[in-house]
Formats: C-alpha cells, structure tokens, sequence
C-alpha cells in the first residue's frame, strides 16, 4: 500500500519535531516566570473582564503607571467575564497563581473568595481613609479592607431616551401604574415601550435586581432574613414577588419588543439610542458601550429608579469594583503591586478612570470626581444620592443568589412559565445555593 | 500481505496468553514468544495514571464535601442527594438521550454517505473534502457565534432566505420547542466532518482485491456498499459510534456556546446542567453530578462497546 | 467507463452545490463579517460591506495586544505539535499491543479507555499534580496534559484500525529475526499511515481548538493560546463583532492549510486503489 521507507521517515519527522517542540517549550516555559533582580520588577495585572472597556481601562493603567514608574512593568492580562471569569479567579486563587494585581466584584462574590486566607490586607494603605463606608464594607471582613475601588459605583433601573419623553410630553414615573401607562402611550406612538434582550441572558435580571431598593424600602430587615432563611422573605410572597410579576406583565402586554428572545445588550443600547425605543431596565455602567457605539447620542439618554407599587421608586446602587492583591504576591512585587493599586486612585489614575472607563455614576472615593463632561445619566443617579433615595443591591448585603435567576426570568418574561412558578423556582434554587455555601438555617 | 482477512486477529489470543509479564525481561532475548511487547503500554499508563487517574480519584473524593476550591467540608452523600432533587434533572436526561442519539446517529449516517462519496472518484474531490472538513476546525466559540448570527430570528440569513420564499420564520435558537433541535443539527454540522475523515480510513483500509472480485462477478455499486464496504468498515463504524455516542451524551460546548441550555432551561442537558453547577462556584456538587453522569454513560458504553468490538471479531 | 464519468459529474456537481449552500455560504459569512465597521458588523446581515475594511480589521487584530496574536500562534504551534506526535506514538503503542493480545486485561483496559473518555478532566486536582510536578504554568506540563487527555481517542482509533493489518505479519517478521520494537515501528506502523493521518488530523483540531485546557493550566500573557486571543475579542458585550470574526478567521486558516496538506496524505494512500467505485 505505501512504502515502508516513506511512513518511517514521516514518523521520523514526527519523532523530531516533538523533540523539538519539547525543547522550544522548555525555552519559552523558563523564560516567562524570571523577573530580574536588578532594582526592575515585573507585575502582571488580570484586568476585569475582556469586553473592550475593562481592557483599555487596564492596558491604560498599565501605560501610565510604567511611565510614572520606570523600574516597574506591568503586563496586563484579559480574562472571561461572567461565571467563566468567576472560576479562573477562584482556580488561580485557590493554586496560587494569581496573578499580582486583580480587578474583581465587590460584594459577595469578593466574600466567595476566602479574603482572610486568599488576599493581602490593605487596611494600613493611604488611600483607605478616602472610602466611601459603603465601599469599605463591600471589600472588607472582620479583619481588614482588601480592595481599592476600580471604575465607579452605578445603579440599576430603567434607562429611557429623553428626547422621546420630551416629545410624548411623557414624565418620569413615581409608580408602576404609571410605568404602564406611559409605556402604553409609548407604543400607540410607534415606538418600541420596553426593551427586552434575551440574547444576552443576564439582561433579564433587572426587573429583580434593580427592584431591590424598593423591597428594602419596604422591609429594612429583607435582606438579613432573606439570609437567615425566614419565611417572610422568600421572592414567591411580596414584596420581593414584584419584581417576577412586573417581568411577566410587560411581556403579557406586549410592551416589549418583538426580537426579545435575540436582541443583544449592545443592540438594544443602540436602539434606545436612536430612539427606536424608550426604555430599557439596565445598569447604568453600560453606558460605556453607547460612548463606542452612539456618541452623539450619550445624552439623549436618563435614568430613573425602577417604580415599585406602592410609593416613591429608590435607586438601586452596586458598588465600584475593586483592585485586589493576592497573598502570592510577595516581596519586590508585593511592593509594586501596592504602588499600582495606589496608583488607580491618584489623580492620574483618576483621570485615566474617567476617560477609559466612563463614569456610570459617583465614585467610590473622595480622591477621584465626576467629571463635567460624564454621560447626562449620572446626574440622574446623584439626585437620588442627594434626596437619600437610595439603597445597595442585594448581592453586597447577602451573600445567596441563586445561579439559576437569569434563566428564570427568562421564562417568566418570554411567557414560558408565570411570574409565581418562577418565584417558587427560584427560591428553591436560592436554597439550593445556600446549602452549597453552608449557610447556617437551611 | 493484503490476502489476509480481518478474521485472524482472532487468533492473536493464542499467542498472547503466556507472555503476561514480558515487560521484566531483558530485550533481546530470543525465545518464542509474543511478538507484542507489554512495555508498550506503559508510557500510556504512565501518562494516564498522572495526569487523568489520580486528578480524578481526587475529585471524587471531592463530591463528598462541600468544596469551595479554597476548603472542603465532609458532608457525605448530600451533594447526590441535591442533585437528584434538581427540578431540571428530569427533563434534562430526558434531553440529553435525545440529542446524544439523534446527533450520533445522524454522524454515522451522513458520515458515512459522505465517505462513499467523498472516497469514490467524483469531480471536485479535493474541495469537497476540505469544505467538509472546515466545520471541524472552527471553534466551539467561533461556531457558536457563526450560527447565532445566522439563525437569528429576525436579522439572520436563513430566515431572511426563508421569508423570501414565504416560508415561515422560526426562532432557531429562541422557539422553546425548536432550540433543542437546532443545537443538535449545528453539532451535526460541526461534527460531522471527523466521522466522515474515520470512515474514509476505514474504506480506504478495505483491500482492493474485494472490490476487483466482487465487480468481476458483476455486482451491482449498491450490493458492493452492503456486502463489502459495510461489514469490513464495521472497526471505523463502531469507532464513530462510541466517539458519537459518547459526545452527545457528555458533551454539552455547542449547547453552551449557544443557547446556554436556553430559552430558561428548554436545551439543557446533564452535562450542561453540572457545567452550571460548577460555574456557580458548586464544585463538590457539580463532581457528584459527574461521577453521575459517569455512571450512567458507562452504563450505557460499556455494553455497547463490547458488542461492537465482539461483532467485529466474529466477522 | 464514459457512463462512469458521466455518473462522477452528477454526483460530483451535485455534491458541490450541496455544499456550497451547506458549508461554504457559512464561511462566506465568517469572511464578509470579517470586512465590515463594528457598527455593521453588529446587524449579523449577510450583505457586503458598505464600505471594506478587511485590511484594518486585520492589521487592528494583529496589533491587538502587542501583537499577542503572533506569541499565541507560536505557542499554539509547538503544543498542536508536541502534544499531537507524542500521543501518537504513546497511543500507537498501546493501541497495538491492546488490539492483538486479547489477555484476561482486555476488558478492564477497554473500561479505562471508555473513562477517558468519559469523565470531564478535573481541573483543580489537576494543577495539584502539575505543581507537585514543577510543571505548572509550563509548556511541557501542557503539551503532556493534551497528550493525556487526547490518549483515549487515539487508543480507540488505533486499535480499531490494527485490525486491518493482518497478524501473518508479525509473526512473519519475527520468524525473520526482526526485533518486536523494530516489528512495530518499520513494520507496522508504515502500514497504519491513513489511521495516524487520521489521528494526527482529528487530534490536532482538538488540541488547537482547546480553550479551556490553555486557560487553567497554562496563564499568563506570554503563554497565551490562539483560542484565548479569540475571548479578548468576545465580551460579555460583543461590540466588535468584526475584530471577532477576523480573529476567527485568522485561526481557522492555519488548520486549513494544513488540513490540505494532509488531505493529499489520504489521497496518497487511496492510489494504490483501494476504492474505485
């Protein structure tokens, strides 16, 4: 069939390339991990994700530091957002390979990762004094602050194309009631009322997530008897209940759009934009991503607190990520590491963050402030700040969320099933989750 | 050396019985004995006992605790009992035994009407093996995204073919009842390219005396496929379906990349299931719900596996 | 014999315009994605570009990162490579002694084999062992985890395949006085060459497309694979769709030609005639 001759050079040839291969990968294996001791250290920085901002924001950081400090380089790394980033982090963490500077969630996803065995306390460093006591408590334990703050704080709500209001002579809701019907005189006008994008299934949380602070509004103690497990605070009874009805109602009345189960967040910023459509329950962080894709039209766009059904809306905040430095990185680089995370929250490093990462709402610290020229959007979210109309996201007051909400809320909000299965579903998966973690009560 | 039959690896068993322990002799030593060195073995014993055996008997050990990567806690079997209690568990095997038949079944067809076709001298050959062949190379991400755009409801190609033809326009991916079918033919578009490459090196094995013989007595191209290329490729053909039937059962890349077992949970799977699992930080859960899956694949396998494998001896 | 040419038109002409709607109209897509603004690129049409920017969309993906790309073919290369020739060899070993010794063994070994297959590697325990080893966040580490991972498949095929080449052989070759290593690799092994192009073609897509694999066992920027290269440019908010598709582009290429190259190998093999239907 084939010459012997011709198959034993072919396996030859195999034979020697793995050799050299082998041998090319020792090369390459060894060379990566030396840092030279001659006063010039190397760190590496995992940036926040791999979408375009959190890239530049630390390839940016990443230039000015080297060029306020020479003798340090920094290289920076890319990593999954989302769960997949969540794995890597706590992978690396937990084997020791971390890398020296890490951009992560605050809140109960920073609690997930062991700070006391996993981190290097940064109680004692400068900047601390600046925090805001919101941010301190969301990246600190019993024993110490571990995080600076990266990028700003933002809110969860419903962001809406003002130009469109102004045209229906429309004004921002206080109730549901009036959610509803100005999304209906929305769509007798033509226009797209609600926007719903599936196709980025995280999308679907907001009507939740960004009801929070009305719940805790309602009932200071929810959260902590959400985590004790008290029958009270269960999402299938009110007030939490709300926000599973509110998904299926917009979707029963057919205020969302038709392409919900496919439309992207980017492509649904896009039309909210343009004024294709009016409202969309988001984050206000996003906004980065109209400064790419719409920058004309940044402005046209407004937040407002998502209405509850009884009384006046409160604007849901998450916190500023933040900057953390592993218990691996030790000596030279542990020196330069601080220096780097110092460095976020200088006046450079201010300005950086302010122009890489769009400002979707105040800052953390009193060291960085907003700049004139941030997305009109902000100002929105500081006049709740100002009229004490505010509260934190559940995920920086308890430490259970079920894995499963995205998908539930789907189904409520694609009709599949209604908002109660939903709500009982997802209080069995947030059992599910406080039984993994080994939370005492379930 | 092409008159032999496949029939005489049966009688490798005669040989094989006293030379157990081969491997401790010197080399070289010439006494009659088993042509087949049991030191062969051992680089891939080595190599699988390091790297895959003990990693994995680690892990099982896992599913006993509660484990957070940074500490584990014993708690015994209640991670299975969790897993047995999740309320998509049902619908999800009942999904998985689905989609692992329908796209391995569909591989061992199409791949195999492929490699006739692509082994017998058509025009064009050359391309269309290469063209069949460049799913296969995409990745998981790449083909996920590529499909996404393409069946999306309402700015993709394919309904926007469909609607120029008045055709209706179903949401591939986003229709509850249709996602999970959707998935299952990407996958067989993915996949079907490294069946049809397996079978033509079983064809392509087949000595060519069988044909000239078979056409000599004037047989018909249909009886040729059934009597000649159909029995002697039964070592590629069992080959396709265990590698098949094994990845739709387990696999669960092109779900993830996309639907993510959506709408809700309409194209979940198990293994996408455990994936969840386990990206939501459950490690001890989500292993319990491996050494699961594993059970029951294995089950499944097993047999199978030695029934492919016995009727490809009796030939 | 002109009926027969007549017969391999048709199909042959059919085939093709079968897979042009099927497989090429996909890779068109991939191409023209590839050529668009992010603006366009983001509407998922299959149109041509408005305006084509195939030439920056390529230069801004090579550029991307300090021309982290480059590092990452490099490196994607040698493990492809390294990984893909030792576990045919070690799989080809194994996979022979375990198609013609039927021993009381056969069975158990058969059931480890179906297990690697089987059991999804576990990650964490995993880097235990490579730490244990010093072989952590090292290429050689990594080339013999794909190896290890991509050992039962090669088995399987094997074994499936040294059925084909009749035993007569080896005994043949041992009444000659050939060494039974020298039976294995200038005997037989020459006979399997459409089996290793089959594995090296299959196992070499794996190991190239492995994402996940690279991501635990092997971080850092400088060890970066080309599969990690592709999640810099899908986010959690995909807006640059057309950097995305060029990406994609860019390293389905390499595979390609190769996959060509070893095309002609099969050829190559077919001539001596095994099919001429």
């Amino acid at each position: 069939m084939i010459s012997p001759k011709a198959a034993t050079r072919l396996l030859a040839t195999l034979g020697g390339l793995a050799v050299i291969g082998t041998a090319l990968a020792g090369c390459s294996g060894s060379g990566s991990s030396a840092s030279s001791g001659s006063g010039k250290t190397s760190i590496s920085v995992l940036a926040g994700g791999n979408d375009a901002a959190s890239s530049k924001l630390a390839n940016d950081l990443a230039t000015a530091f080297h060029k306020a400090n020479p003798s340090v380089t920094v290289k920076m790394e890319t990593r999954p957002g989302g769960t997949d980033g969540d794995n890597l982090i706590k992978t690396r963490l937990s084997t020791q390979s971390m890398n020296d500077v890490f951009f992560y969630n605050s809140g109960s996803l920073f609690q997930a990762l062991h700070p006391d065995t996993q981190l290097q306390p940064l109680t004692d460093e400068s900047w601390a004094k600046d925090l805001t006591a919101d941010f301190k408590k969301t990246v600190s334990t019993d024993k110490g602050l571990y995080g600076a703050p990266q990028g700003t704080t933002f809110d969860g709500g419903v962001m809406y194309n003002k130009k469109v209001y102004a045209q229906l002579g429309l004004s921002v809701p206080q109730t549901w009631d009036d959610f509803i019907s100005n999304s209906e005189k929305i769509k007798a006008a033509g226009i797209t009322p609600i926007l719903a994008s599936y196709g980025d299934t995280w999308t679907s949380q907001l009507f939740v997530l960004a009801d929070f602070a009305n719940v805790a509004a309602q009932d200071k103690n929810w959260a902590d008897d959400y985590t004790d497990n008290k029958s009270n605070a269960k999402y299938a009874k009110e007030p939490a209940l709300e926000g599973f009805t509110h998904t299926q109602e917009v979707f029963d009345k057919g205020l969302v759009n038709k392409d919900y189960a496919s439309l992207t967040n980017v492509n649904a910023l896009k039309l909210l934009a343009t004024g294709k459509a009016a409202q969309y329950p988001m984050i206000t962080s996003v906004i980065a991503n109209v400064v790419q894709s719409n920058p004309d039209q940044v402005n046209d766009i407004g937040y407002f607190a998502l209405p509850s059904d009884s009384g006046t809306p409160h604007a849901t905040v998450w916190e500023a990520n933040g900057a953390y430095i592993p218990k691996s990185t030790t000596g030279d680089k542990l020196a330069a590491a601080k220096k780097f995370v110092a460095f976020i929250n200088s006046p450079t490093g201010c300005k950086i963050q302010a122009d890489a990462g769009t400002p979707a709402g105040p800052f953390a610290t009193s060291a960085c402030t907003v700049p004139d020229n941030a997305p009109a959007l902000v100002k929105d979210e500081l006049k709740y700040q100002e009229d004490n109309q505010t509260g934190l996201a559940l995920e920086f007051l308890s430490p259970i969320k079920g894995p499963n909400l995205e998908k539930i809320l789907i189904q409520v909000g694609s009709g599949i099933s209604t908002a109660k299965q939903g709500a009982a579903l997802y209080d069995q998966d947030v059992k599910a989750q406080a039984q993994q973690l080994g939370v005492k009560g379930w | 050396m092409s008159t032999a039959t496949p029939a005489t690896s049966a009688q490798a068993s005669d040989v094989a019985a006293p030379a157990q322990l081969a491997s401790s002799e010197p080399p070289g030593r010439r006494r009659i004995r088993s042509p087949y060195p049991s030191w062969f073995f051992i680089p891939a014993i080595a190599l699988y006992v390091v790297f895959f055996a003990v990693p994995t008997l680690a892990s099982f050990y896992f599913s006993l605790t509660r484990w957070s990567l940074f500490d584990a806690q014993f708690i015994g079997i209640a991670n299975y009992v969790q897993f047995f209690h999740d309320p998509q568990l049902y619908t999800s095997f009942i999904h998985t035994l689905i989609y692992g038949v329908l796209t391995s079944g569909a591989k061992v067809v199409i791949g195999f009407l492929l490699a006739l076709l692509l082994t017998s001298p058509v025009i064009g050959r050359g391309y269309l093996r290469a063209v069949v062949f460049f799913p296969v190379l995409l990745s998981t991400i790449g083909v996920g995204i590529l499909w996404k755009s393409l069946l999306d409801p309402f700015h993709g190609m394919v309904n926007g073919v469909l609607g120029f033809f008045g055709l209706p326009q179903p949401g591939w991916f986003t229709d509850p009842n249709l996602a999970l079918y959707s998935i299952a033919a990407v996958d067989i578009w993915k996949g079907v390219g490294i069946a049809t490459l397996i079978f033509m090196a079983g064809m392509v094995a087949i000595p060519s005396e069988y044909f000239e013989a078979a056409r000599m007595d004037g047989a018909s191209g249909f009886r040729i496929v059934r009597d000649i290329t159909i029995p002697l490729s039964r070592g590629a053909t069992a080959t396709v379906i265990i590698l098949s039937l094994i990845g739709g059962l387990r696999s669960f890349d092109i779900i993830w990349a996309t639907t993510g077992g959506g709408p809700g949970f309409t194209s979940d799977v198990i293994a996408s299931v455990i994936y969840k699992q386990y990206q939501a930080g459950f490690y001890g859960l989500s292993t319990a719900g491996n050494v699961v899956l594993f059970v029951v694949v294995t089950a499944i396998m097993v047999p199978l596996s030695f029934a492919l494998n016995r009727k490809q001896v009796e030939l | 014999m002109t009926a027969r040419r007549v017969r391999a038109w048709i199909v042959g002409s059919a085939a093709i315009l079968v897979s042009v709607v099927v497989f090429l109209v996909p890779f068109a897509f991939v191409v023209l994605q590839a050529a668009k603004t992010p603006a366009e690129a983001s509407d998922l049409k299959f149109s041509l570009p408005r305006s084509w920017q195939f030439f920056q969309n390529l230069v801004a993906v090579l550029q991307s990162g300090d021309g982290l790309i480059w590092r990452a073919f490099i490196n994607s290369a040698v493990l492809t490579v390294a990984s893909v020739a030792l576990m045919a060899i070690v799989a080809a070993m194994a996979g022979y002694v375990l198609a013609r010794k039927r021993s009381k063994w056969g069975p158990t070994v058969n059931f480890f084999v179906m297990a690697g297959l089987i059991v999804p590697p576990a990650v964490v325990p995993t880097i235990w062992v490579l730490q244990a080893l010093g072989l952590f966040k090292t290429m050689p580490g990594m080339i013999l985890i794909e190896t290890t991972f991509g050992l039962s498949i090669c088995i399987l095929l094997f074994r499936a395949f040294f059925n084909t080449v009749p035993t007569e052989l080896d005994e043949a070759a041992i009444i000659d006085g050939a060494g039974r290593v020298r039976l294995f690799f200038q005997v037989i092994l020459p006979l399997l060459r459409p089996v290793i192009v089959t594995v090296i073609v299959v196992q070499s897509v794996f190991v190239f497309n492995d994402f996940a694999g690279p991501l635990y066992f092997l971080p850092g920027t400088d060890n970066a694979t080309v599969q990690t290269t592709l999640y810099t440019f899908a986010g959690q908010n995909l807006s640059y769709y057309n950097l995305l598709f060029m990406d994609i582009l860019l390293i389905t290429i390499p595979p390609l030609v190769a996959f060509i190259f070893f095309n002609r190998q099969i050829v190559a093999g077919m001539t001596s005639g095994a099919i001429k239907g």
